[in-house]
């Protein structure tokens, strides 16, 4: 009886603290997304005045036609490559970061890795493909400095969507590691050291598995987000550059197909629910 | 909540929300367009607002379907839309936009006829649309790859530009220029299989698809394009204004032409004040100004067309009686065949990645 009362009263004391939250949830993701559910599975727009009804018609159409299974199959190889280079570009910098920079150093650093998530994202694709293009600041920079001529034209290529979205992501690489990777004591890595291990043993045994939880969630960070993506592909890609997420775009903007487009958006969002849901074991074990 | 409710509750969000945001005066006008496109010149506003007291709020669109999706559900919200001509007559059905008493518009006896008697505008002797502007989506080539311009379409696919050549990203403008290109008539595609295969032979010569004229000015800027599909009155805009080496060429297999007009919804508030804007977007003295400080289209005025300087592009290549025999103007497309055009384009587009 005096434990009930007690969680209830903590409940209620909780409530004006969570209220605005859930409130927020509630009006701003959970209404948008349930109506778009609903619009899913509707004819036609019910905003266009024309009549409509139910169908499940817009998700049949992902699967009468190849061509957005091809594409969805390009996008999660896009978002998977994009993950692995901001692993391999952002796994070491947060070490860096974490474990060898201390006071004013470490400070300058992080501006600089948190720098581009105040220009504007638009801004920043737009600056690479000054740099990417034939005759850019890249081709003219190299050939300025090198002996011989070469000639790069990375603009309007799948290298360039690459470069575009590894650039935007890896600063959530780069955050969510260095956040588990400074918890971890050195005194941990001195005793493997003290104990005989090698350099290399200490990464593979100590700090790569204690640092699982940052790689596994900026990994989640990036790759949902880079799978959906649209802007970057459509001005870096060139005629590369058609990926699920521009196929939606598409829907939503060209014809105003919002039926169709909210049905491949959650087909999308189930696909990746499912390899989160599929990964998550593998990923607790080794975290 | 049954379904009808809730049609009815997102239908009065919206209006609710629109009414909220624009409480709308007597004497204001309220203007559909797209963005950057002569109706929301401040010049232009600034001109008309001290002509007649009245005050322009502009709105924008991105889209067609857009564009009337706005006016269904902003009853009484606007007093002045642009509607493509090819979408008048969906406009008109949809009973969204009311007859226009062309007496009110004294500029309206110097459109050509051939123009203002449009079916596409003029149904049951009522007119529906008062037209503006109209242009052309033909070739465009940069000077510093061309000896002598190209006259046929085939250049496009030629080899040697390789890499160079681009197109614009929407599917009912691709269809018809493979339409153009294949001999067929863009209203009344008979053979969509001609069509494919030209595209499909287009795509490895494609460097990018295009989607707004800064893209377009920027390759030929920084000399990354040869030739590609461009509407006239950018060509012009790129040539006169950003001093760009940019001609605008309509191959002799022929060019999609589109007629741009102004339309006065049902329920509008400041009929009057839609009149007169009307009026004076089609006024020679507005037009020579849009022209000359901005760059645009063909005016549907033929004295604002004689008000421009005997070797103005819009007046000299424009008004060419050989180049009027070539262009087809677009005519109402249905929402099916658009939505197969946009699946023929993607398709398309995947098979060349």
């Amino acid at each position: 009886m005096a434990a009930a009362t007690a969680s209830r009263s903590g409940l209620r004391s909780a409530l004006p603290l969570l209220a605005p939250a859930y409130l927020w949830m509630t009006v701003a993701i959970f209404l948008p997304l349930s109506a778009m559910v609903f619009f899913s599975f509707m004819t036609e727009l019910p905003l266009s005045g024309k009549p409509w009804a139910f169908t499940l018609g817009n998700y049949a159409a992902f699967f009468s036609q190849s061509l957005y299974l091809t594409l969805l199959l390009a996008s999660l190889r896009l978002g998977l490559e994009v993950t692995l280079w901001c692993i391999v570009i952002g796994y070491p910098a947060a070490y860096v970061l974490a474990k060898v920079l201390k006071g004013r150093s470490r400070e300058a650093i992080f501006l600089l890795v948190i720098l581009p998530f105040w220009s504007n994202g638009l801004v920043r694709i737009f600056s690479w493909a000054m740099v990417l293009r034939e005759g850019g600041i890249l081709d003219t920079a190299l050939n300025a400095v090198l002996p011989f001529k070469i000639n790069i034209d990375l603009m309007y290529s799948y290298p360039a969507v690459i470069i575009g979205l590894v650039h935007s992501y890896v600063p959530y690489m780069v955050l969510t590691c260095y956040l588990t990777l400074q918890a971890i004591d050195d005194s941990l890595i001195e005793a493997g050291r003290s104990l005989g291990a090698s350099r290399l043993q200490v990464l593979k045994r100590v700090i790569i598995p204690l640092s699982m939880p940052g790689l596994v969630a900026g990994a989640a960070l990036i790759f949902v987000p880079v799978v959906g993506s649209f802007m970057e592909p459509r001005i870096l890609g060139g005629r590369t550059g058609t990926f699920y997420g521009t196929v939606i775009e598409d829907q939503f903007v060209a014809v105003f197909n919002w039926p169709l487009g909210a049905a491949l958006s959650f087909i999308l969002l189930a696909v990746v629910l499912v390899i989160l849901a599929v990964a998550s074991p593998v990923l607790k074990r080794a975290a | 909540m049954r379904m009808p409710d809730l049609t009815a509750l997102l239908t009065a969000t919206a209006v609710f929300t629109s009414a909220l945001a624009f409480a709308a005066k007597a004497d204001d006008v309220h203007v559909l367009n797209w963005k950057g496109y002569g109706t929301d010149e401040p010049w232009a506003v600034a001109a008309f607002e001290k002509a007649t007291g009245n005050k322009v709020i502009n709105d924008f669109f991105n889209s067609e379907q857009e564009m009337l999706t706005k006016i269904r559900t902003n009853p009484g919200l606007y007093d002045v839309v642009m509607i493509n001509a090819a979408f008048n007559d969906q406009a008109m059905d949809g009973k969204l936009i009311q007859p226009i008493d062309t007496s009110k518009l004294p500029n309206y006896a110097d459109i050509s006829k051939d123009k203002a008697g449009s079916p596409m505008l003029v149904h049951d002797g009522k007119v529906y649309g008062v037209p503006w502007v109209w242009g052309l989506t033909a070739l465009a080539i940069n000077d510093k790859s061309f000896d002598k311009p190209p006259t046929s379409i085939a250049e496009m696919w030629d080899a040697a530009h390789k890499g160079r050549v681009v197109i614009r990203d929407d599917a009912v403008e691709a269809i018809q220029f493979g339409a153009i290109a294949t001999g067929q008539n863009i209203n009344d595609i008979k053979d969509m299989d001609a069509v494919k295969a030209k595209l499909t032979s287009l795509m490895p010569q494609i460097k990018t698809f295009w989607s707004s004229e800064n893209d377009w000015n920027q390759m030929v800027a920084s000399n990354q394009i040869d030739i590609g599909t461009y509407w006239s009155g950018s060509a012009d805009r790129a040539k006169t204004h950003f001093k760009l080496p940019v001609s605008l060429v309509v191959p002799q297999e022929g060019a999609v032409a589109w007629l741009d007009a102004f339309s006065i919804p049902v329920g509008a508030k400041n009929v009057a004040g839609a009149e007169a804007f009307i009026n004076y977007m089609i006024d020679p003295k507005f037009y020579v100004e849009w022209v000359t400080k901005v760059g645009a289209p063909v005016s549907a005025n033929t004295k604002a067309v004689e008000a421009l300087p005997e070797d103005a592009f819009n007046r000299k290549v424009m008004g060419d009686p050989e180049v009027a025999k070539r262009i087809q103007f677009q005519a109402p497309i249905t929402d099916a065949q658009r939505e197969a055009y946009l699946a023929l384009w993607q398709q398309l587009k995947v098979d060349v990645k």
